[in-house]
């Protein structure tokens, strides 16, 4: 049983879920709010909500995921990564709840992504397949986008609300959907929605998530993860529901997906990608019936959200018990295994029942209520929501048999492994799911009044009274649901024939998501490699131009934006005496002769003498310290770029010199924006204060005369000391790169 | 004096960017010490250019008496100065070894970390020792 490993994660879902069942009574009557504070300065509370769609997720999530960590005990309890596993499976389990019980929008938030990222690593689990590793990726990458896309929405709806709080949100519902944003929110968390819970077109990814080992399909696939996105859209309906905006996307999405993952399914040959393509069914109608919005609705998504928790996760289970068993998933071979696992197979029929709708199993409520829900509506919402159920349903009719009446009767078919019965672990869950899919048909108040009416009233957001029942008289919800029967009886007599002309469709048919998503994915690679390629060329003389080039599209750009020209304009060259025309003029000229000239004697002595120039201002203009340091300085310069020069070859012949015209305009655009830079500066007011606080102090608290040195080695003393650990590293550094440098290679340079 | 300075200033920037946009990385060295000179006098000049008063308190005083040249900008470039020699020193060394190793001055033929393969460098085309080469994986391939 997987050990220790195996014991903490059955023990944890199952102590969850006995506390949220005590806390259920009192849940039915009030939510229940708590929590601390988290980042204060943002605002954002680690705040809890606990109302009927929290308990409701919460049960699912818990009961649930004790099935299915009792089933991976002994499904996976041998595999030598175990412990690996049961750490991303509590994660994920963690996250779930978290996001379920956050009554905090930036929370919710977290606990989204951690489900993401945790169903990634279980998703992709068997690390080693390549197609594990891809549809881990895929999941990721689709639900991520989303969840970012998510993440803008909800910052809009916070600041519109002027809080995080979901509890608050929820009451402002009128003041957000009048808002101008209410669109820019709606589409941005729905991105979100749909891309967690799969809907068209963000499909692809769920029936790719089958790589997973089939525990965690079973969990993922039921009661969490792709549950995440109809868990907001039905926490937001209070708040972003009841428009025609959200009645349209909604209702229109949720049906073409539940429609489109029937006919899928009913093309699948591999049980597990049957019940994938039924889950996005599941996922749409509930989507579908969010949207509609009415409070028939509501309860029957919620009364459907139960159910299909329950038939899915034990069939799921139950299919990783058969291929474990046979070694087998593939529909056409098999056949007659009811002798050889009976109790798998009782769990098959409950579950399955229940998915088909045949009373009494609690399928059959959900079905009716949709029914009712449907025609409840008006116009053409109500031929679209009912027409779309009633197709799924027919569907799912006939899946229910393909999935777990065709494998079980009959005579027995061979297949890779004998089959046996399943051990007790494994066993369990399903059996104890099917068994709760009959009772609560049998005793349908007992869930109206617990789980589905709260979760209805907290999704609705008014409460009304929930009555769940088996029998409500002959009506026309009735009628349509034998029609259902007949309907999907007559599919699954004829599925095989139906699957071939699918299949052959499938061939013909040039949409492709999947290889859409490959092609996406490769366009995006080719792009960042022309990107990449065009950027970041190698070239250091382009970086430097680009640098440069940006330098002054910004400083010149925000000159000429801002008018700013003007500035320096007063400044006139009166009364500068002819010995400052010499100096400046002698540092252009030098400036000039190192550009123009071919010889290095002559380049290094114009830098020189543009050095020494400098050094002549200082001198000028009261810094002799400052002109004493250039002066050594500079004269360090020169004899060290002559001494390199003995071993540095020529300059190249002023013939092989190229004008470079481009680089000439972005070297003359910076010499421009320096000197605007400079005027502007020197025109404006001047802030004195600094420079009048180290000449007050430089003689009281430093007891030294020149101040420009009390600055250095007193006040700044840390700067100084870092300006020396420079030099030293810089010393230490050239040191290194000078000793043992390798003999000169020849080469035609020195020619 | 201010007009003169800084159109000085714009000539000085101007020459060094020029120098250092070339391929030779000698020119590049050169242009690094003109725009080091440039900086320096920028932000000496930014301090307020005051002549024949330099910042010292006479003896018997505590503060100095009358207007003095800004000491701040003094200091900074004083240590400015020194750490563009330590960077100049340092690139020097690094310049030396490299054409003692290479045996080129030219910055575009200084390729071992990213081999160009005989492509042009304006076609930007990565060479082969680029991560994702010219053949990027398939989502297949790569396991994506």
């Amino acid at each position: 049983m997987g050990g220790p490993a195996g014991w903490v994660s059955i023990a944890f879902p199952a102590i969850l879920f006995l506390y949220f069942l005590g806390l259920m009574p009192q849940v039915a009557l009030a939510p229940v709010l708590g929590g601390i504070d988290w980042v204060p300065s943002l605002g954002i509370r680690l705040a809890v909500l606990l109302d009927g769609l929290s308990m409701t997720f919460a049960l699912l999530i818990t009961g649930i995921g004790l099935a299915v960590t009792l089933y991976s005990a002994r499904y996976l309890g041998d595999h030598p990564d175990y412990p690996r596993f049961v750490c991303y499976l509590l994660m994920f389990m963690v996250g779930m709840l978290g996001l379920v019980l956050s009554d905090d929008l930036i929370m919710l938030f977290v606990f989204w992504e951690v489900t993401t990222i945790s169903s990634y690593l279980l998703i992709g689990f068997n690390a080693d397949s390549a197609k594990s590793r891809r549809s881990a990726l895929q999941a990721l990458l689709v639900t991520g986008t989303g969840g970012l896309a998510m993440l803008g929405g909800m910052i809009i709806l916070g600041n519109v609300a002027g809080t995080f709080q979901l509890s608050q949100i929820l009451t402002m519902g009128d003041e957000i959907r009048a808002h101008p944003w209410y669109m820019a929110i709606l589409l941005l968390v729905l991105a979100g929605t749909f891309t967690k819970s799969a809907q068209v077109p963000f499909h692809f990814w769920l029936p790719n998530a089958m790589a997973a080992p089939t525990p965690v399909s079973a969990y993922l696939h039921s009661a969490t993860m792709v549950k995440a996105g109809v868990f907001l859209m039905a926490r937001m309906n209070p708040t972003l529901g009841g428009t025609d905006a959200w009645f349209w996307i909604l209702t229109l999405f949720g049906g073409v997906t539940a429609v489109f993952a029937s006919v899928m399914a009913m093309r699948q040959t591999d049980i597990k990608q049957v019940l994938a393509y039924t889950t996005l069914m599941a996922l749409g109608t509930l989507t579908m019936f969010i949207g509609a919005g009415t409070h028939y609705a509501i309860m029957a998504a919620m009364t459907f959200l139960v159910v299909h928790s329950l038939y899915k996760a034990a069939l799921f289970l139950m299919i990783g018990i058969v291929d474990h068993a046979t070694g087998t998933r593939e529909a056409g071979v098999l056949g007659g295994l009811s002798k050889a696992m009976p109790l798998t197979g009782l769990a098959a029929a409950l579950a399955a029942i229940s998915m088909a709708g045949i009373p009494p199993m609690v399928g059959f409520i959900g079905k009716e209520f949709m029914y009712k829900a449907g025609l409840g509506l008006e116009g053409f919402g109500a031929f679209w929501v009912t027409m779309m159920a009633f197709a799924a349903s027919v569907l799912m009719f006939a899946v229910g048999g393909i999935v777990a009446l065709k494998p079980f009767r009959g005579d027995l078919r061979p297949t890779p492994h004998a089959p046996h019965e399943g051990p007790w672990p494994m066993l369990a869950g399903p059996l104890v799911l099917g068994a709760l899919s009959l009772i609560f048909g049998l005793v349908p108040g007992v869930l109206g009044h617990y789980l589905v009416g709260p979760a209805t009233h907290a999704v609705f957001g008014e409460v009304r009274p929930v009555e769940l029942y088996l029998w409500g008289g002959i009506n026309m919800a009735l009628i349509l649901s034998l029609l259902t029967f007949l309907a999907g009886w007559l599919v699954y007599r004829r599925h095989e024939a139906i699957r071939a002309r699918l299949a052959a469709i499938e061939a013909r048919s040039r949409v492709d998501f999947d290889a859409g998503w490959d092609r996406l994915l490769d366009g995006f690679k080719a792009f960042a490699a022309w990107l990449t390629g065009l950027i970041q060329t190698g070239s250091l003389q382009r970086y430097m131009a680009v640098t440069f080039a940006t330098f002054v599209v910004l400083v010149g750009g925000t000159y000429i934006l801002k008018g700013a020209f003007q500035a320096g304009l007063s400044l006139s060259t009166d009364g500068v005496h002819p010995v400052q025309w010499a100096v400046l003029g002698l540092i252009a000229t030098g400036a000039i002769l190192t550009v123009w000239t071919h010889s290095r004697m002559t380049a290094v002595a114009a830098m020189g003498v543009v050095g020494i120039g400098v050094a002549l201002i200082f001198i000028m203009f009261s810094a002799p310290d400052v002109a004493i340091t250039q002066l050594l300085v500079e004269v360090l310069v020169v004899v060290l770029v002559s001494l390199a020069m003995l071993r540095l070859p020529y300059l190249p012949r002023r013939s092989k010199m190229v004008f470079r015209t481009g680089h000439a305009v972005i070297a003359g655009g910076m010499g421009l924006v320096t000197t605007f830079l400079t005027i502007s500066v020197l025109a404006s007011d001047f802030d004195r204060r600094l420079t009048t606080y180290f000449e007050a102090t430089s003689y009281p608290e430093a007891f030294g005369r020149n101040i420009v040195n009390v600055i250095l080695v007193d006040f700044r003393a840390l700067d100084t000391f870092g300006e020396i650990t420079v030099v030293a590293i810089a010393a230490i550094a050239a040191f290194a790169l000078l000793r043992g440098a390798p003999p000169r290679r020849k080469h035609e340079e020195e020619s | 004096m201010e007009l003169l300075l800084a159109i000085t200033l714009g000539i000085l920037v101007s020459t060094s960017v020029y120098l250092m946009l070339d391929r030779n990385v000698l020119r590049f060295l050169f242009g690094l010490v003109l725009l080091s000179n440039a900086v320096n006098l920028l932000i000496f000049a930014g301090g307020r250019l005051t002549a024949g008063a330099p910042p010292l308190i006479a003896p018997g005083e505590y503060a100095p008496t009358g207007v003095v040249a800004n000491a701040l900008p003094q200091a900074l470039v004083l240590t400015a100065i020194v750490i563009g020699f330590g960077l100049l020193a340092f690139t020097l060394a690094l310049v030396y070894r490299t054409f003692m190793t290479l045996g080129t001055v030219n910055s575009d033929e200084m390729r071992i970390a990213e081999p160009m393969d005989d492509k042009d460098p304006g076609t930007g085309k990565p060479g082969p020792g680029r991560a994702d080469p010219q053949h990027p994986a398939t989502g297949q391939e790569a396991g994506l």
